[in-house]
């Protein structure tokens, strides 16, 4: 098998397993109870479904050109999920969307308390 | 939020060196974004990269961000690998939970987790990371007292909870060993994560 048969035996097993992941994050939207958990699917799958589909293409064009750009959108999409699985979270966090009887335990809702209450003595103190 | 007073760690005012050592690492990052951009590593494109970098920087200024440490490759090589590893386990979990047969809903947990190196960048850095490794979710960040506040699914008792606040040092320890100061790393050293400060965590 010449090497060029072996690099697209192997982007296809990238773009498949990629598209595979994105499938389940796809299911996993779908399926989870709630906001949090789904940001979660959001976030991993999809993102590393993404890289795969990204490698996938790489090994088959072959072409610097291509490649560079291809680099990008990984490093891009490795910065920006996470920060936008975070403010989607942070939006939907105060509001029924969350199952409180699926957490374990809650540390924000004190922090915010403890916010809120700092909020309320400040005029006080000025 | 409210406007409090950072008290943990004292952030000296930038010296005019490390000003110009952080323009020269964005106007570095930018003109290889703009590079990779056109795709081919040319002069015209690096002296054109060049300008509009500087135009950039000039016209939106960065809010300063420190980086105080430098890059040691050998701990950056050992953060990548680790977060790979991390990235295939957390995608093979979630796809396990979307598509295992119907059952009882995972329990999560949202946890507080104070840093020990309260910096900009660390704080940034390993919000990133934790969203992409297994079980973690970037859900708020405190600045003034660098503490993270992390969802965590796929839990079934508080001692994984304690377990996975042990695993956020460790991700921030990675983290630092590749980018720190020596400051921040002997600040690492020195507090490793005693049940102290787990205790004083869950406050």
């Amino acid at each position: 098998m010449s090497l060029d048969a072996v690099l697209d035996v192997i982007a296809a097993a990238c773009l498949l397993i990629g598209a595979l992941l994105s499938l389940a994050a796809g299911v996993a939207l779908v399926r989870f109870p709630d906001l949090l958990t789904r940001m979660h699917a959001a976030a991993k799958p999809q993102v590393l479904g993404l890289l795969l589909v990204l490698l996938g293409c790489a090994l088959r064009l072959r072409t610097g050109v291509d490649i560079t750009t291809l680099v990008l959108v990984g490093v891009f999409q490795l910065a920006t999920a996470p920060v936008a699985a975070h403010m989607v979270g942070r939006a939907g966090y105060p509001h029924e969307y969350i199952r409180t009887d699926l957490l374990l335990t809650d540390e924000l809702a004190a922090h915010l308390d403890k916010v809120a209450a700092g909020d309320q003595q400040d005029p006080a103190h000025a | 939020m409210t406007p409090a007073p950072p008290v943990d760690p004292p952030r000296p005012p930038l010296t005019r060196a490390a000003r110009r050592r952080n323009r020269i690492i964005a106007l570095t990052g930018l003109t290889s974004v703009w590079v990779l951009l056109w795709g081919t590593l040319s002069w015209a494109n690096v002296i054109s990269g060049l300008v509009v970098a500087i135009i950039l920087l000039a016209v939106f200024p960065l809010p300063p961000v420190t980086f105080a440490g430098r890059i040691h490759p050998l701990p950056m090589l050992h953060f990548w690998l680790r977060f790979l590893q991390d990235l295939v386990i957390a995608s093979i979990q979630i796809a396990w939970l979307a598509l295992r047969p119907p059952g009882k809903p995972p329990f999560s947990a949202i946890i507080a987790v104070p840093l020990r190196v309260n910096t900009d960048l660390n704080l940034t850095l390993t919000a990133e990371a934790l969203t992409l490794v297994p079980g973690s979710l970037i859900l708020e960040a405190d600045r003034t007292t660098g503490t993270l506040f992390v969802h965590v699914i796929n839990l079934r008792s508080r001692e994984e909870v304690e377990e996975f606040r042990r695993e956020v040092y460790a991700l921030e320890a990675r983290i630092v060993a590749a980018l720190g100061s020596p400051d921040e790393l002997r600040r690492i050293r020195e507090n490793p994560p005693s049940p102290l400060d787990l205790e004083g965590a869950s406050r």
